[in-house]
């Protein structure tokens, strides 16, 4: 690190993050999410305990990146997978990394059941209301109005029905012991998703059950907009959908 | 002791120490012995909400090198078969269970129901002594090959009480389980994926699949299993597996009281298959009998063991009982050594 003030190294990638390079769209916003998940494991002193359990979606390019042991499971079945990491390993530090197609469309049933028998690990939700990898369709939280593939003329509640709401849905189980949601759009944005993921990993610490923490994340690539357009538009449509709040501590 | 008991206290002793199911007849007695036992030495059984879920748990809990299994019947193991398929790629060493309703999933088991170039070993138990020994054998296996291991079961040898002994294996010469995730310790971080290499900035995905059929002659080579008899002068040689294997052995014993030259192939070993057994015993053979509770499954694989050196019959069928659980008539040793004997006599016509 150089002497001279002018060119202290004030920010830089952790170290958890093995490559500054990463391979998705530009705009888009899971690696800001990832790299807040790994900056406090480094922060927390707990990368030798982590054992990531991840799905299916764009961030499954993340595991290779990522210096934590990582169990790579199908898309929607993180939850069980690490219901058995954990139960085995109780003093290993366990968080999920899914999308909102992975958790909410085809795992629901893991998530919903995982949270309600009080499972003792941190869930962390990438939701951008799309299917990103597949390249553009609709999800279990794409809002209404939201223009996809399979809902090429907007998200319309007489064809399509509701998106569903998971952090207020899980909030209301018993077992858990942790639910919050932020976004990484804005500064402050990130900030707030950082103390929110800090609280969540401290309940899993603590041994207060079930965490879940749903970060809302650009997609402009698959919201048809350009990359530069991602922030507003999360701010405008996901954002008043799914208000950032902590929703049970 | 029953036959899933049998089962489930082999594979405590062989050091199983996680378990999840989900309530299925003729399996659920392994899920209830499990909940009893495992607390006992510390492990941890898993009541879970569906047979996906279940399989999902014992990946996470296999995956951090804890042998972990899970049991389910035809159905159940349908649902399990996407992870099946994962696990075996990802060379995670899982046992599972199918306590079968008749003897319908031997395509299920042999075969797979899952996606891409994939293998399980299939071991079929035809007694509570039996269903034991393959049990620790199957751990032993699994963590050998790094593959999966199924034990195919069937609603007798779940619930007939029969004397077991317990034998555990000597397992010193096993790898540690450097594969692990149990937490990046003096080590950088490994991913443990279907989907390419353990460590970090790789993406050959062919690379990593190739190995994993690569180990599929070895496994040919090493483990195939069986059990045979009366064979040196056998005129008709009768083929079944599992328990129906041993009403099969049985009526080969009687027919042979009456001075019929025939014998037995009993595959313990589904895959590998003993393809080389059957063939030498119907090199000397007029007739091949293939005896199996379903509509002609592992006939399949004897013709192809057999190729044309003896004509191939298939003797068994589908056969269940009212509830559709349990055993038919056709599971009746007269019934089986009457069809043997009518190939004696150079009736019937080859499948």
């Amino acid at each position: 690190m150089s002497t001279d003030p002018v060119m202290e190294k004030v920010f830089e990638r952790p170290s958890l993050l093995l490559t500054a390079q990463h391979s998705l769209c530009p705009g888009c916003g899971e690696p800001l999410a990832v790299r807040l998940v790994l900056e406090l494991i480094q922060e927390l002193e707990l990368r030798e305990r982590t054992i990531c359990v991840c799905g299916i979606g764009c961030y499954t390019a993340f595991p290779s990146v990522m210096d934590v042991d990582v169990l790579q499971a199908l898309h929607g079945r993180a939850p069980s997978v690490a219901t058995g990491v954990k139960r085995v390993r109780p003093d290993a530090f366990v968080w999920t990394l899914q999308g909102d197609g992975d958790m909410v469309s085809e795992g629901l049933q893991e998530v919903i059941h995982s949270a309600a028998r009080g499972e003792n690990f941190t869930a962390v939700l990438l939701n951008n209301g799309v299917f990103g990898e597949t390249g553009g369709h609709a999800t279990a939280t794409t809002v209404l109005g939201q223009r996809t593939k399979t809902t090429p003329g907007g998200r319309d509640v007489e064809r399509h029905g509701h998106p569903i709401k998971i952090s207020e849905l899980i909030a209301q189980l018993d077992g858990v012991g942790y639910v919050a949601r932020g976004a990484v759009h804005t500064a402050a944005g990130i900030k707030w998703t950082k103390q929110i993921l800090h609280d969540a990993f401290q309940a899993q610490l603590a041994g207060r059950g079930f965490s879940l923490v749903e970060i809302l994340t650009m997609c402009p690539t698959d919201w048809f907009i350009a990359p530069d357009a991602g922030p507003g538009w999360l701010e405008e449509n996901l954002k008043s959908v799914y208000p950032l709040a902590v929703l049970k501590s | 002791m029953e036959g899933s008991q049998a089962l489930a206290e082999a594979s405590i002793q062989a050091g199983c120490r996680f378990y999840a199911g989900y309530p299925i007849t003729p399996s659920t007695e392994i899920l209830e012995y499990m909940a009893m036992r495992m607390p006992q030495v510390g492990g941890v059984c898993m009541n879970a909400e569906s047979e996906i879920e279940a399989i999902g748990m014992v990946w996470g809990a296999a995956g951090c090198g804890v042998r972990a299994m899970t049991a389910s019947t035809g159905q159940g193991i349908s649902l399990m078969q996407e992870s099946f398929a994962e696990l075996a790629n990802a060379q995670i060493p899982v046992v599972a269970v199918n306590m079968g309703r008749g003897q319908g999933d031997y395509f299920q088991a042999t075969r797979g129901g899952g996606h891409g170039d994939y293998r399980f070993i299939v071991l079929s138990p035809a007694s509570a002594q039996e269903a034991a020994d393959l049990a620790m054998e199957a751990f032993h296996l699994a963590d050998k090959w790094r593959n999966p291991v199924m034990i195919m079961g069937d609603f007798l040898l779940s619930h007939t009480s029969e004397l077991v002994e317990f034998r555990p294996l000597d397992e010193s010469a096993l790898p540690a389980k450097t594969w692990a995730t149990t937490g990046a310790v003096g080590r950088q971080g490994i991913t443990l994926t279907s989907l390419g290499p353990a460590h970090k900035l790789a993406t050959a995905v062919g690379d990593s699949l190739a190995r994993v059929v690569g180990k599929h002659p070895e496994i040919k080579a090493q483990e195939v299993r069986v059990d045979c008899g009366f064979l040196d002068d056998a005129e008709v040689v009768a083929v079944a597996f599992g328990f129906p294997g041993r009403f099969v052995k049985y009526a080969v014993k009687l027919l042979r009281e009456r001075g019929r030259k025939v014998g037995y192939v009993r595959p313990i070993s589904l895959w590998p298959f003993p393809s080389e057994a059957v063939a030498q015993a119907a090199a000397n053979a007029r007739a091949v009998a293939v005896f199996e509770l379903n509509s002609g499954q592992m006939l399949e694989d004897v013709q192809l063991a057999v190729l044309g050196r003896a004509p191939v019959h298939f003797i068994g069928g589908i056969s269940h009982d009212g509830s559709g659980f349990g055993v038919g008539p056709l599971l009746d040793v007269k019934v089986i050594a009457e069809r043997i004997e009518a190939l004696c006599d150079g009736e019937g016509r080859a499948a």
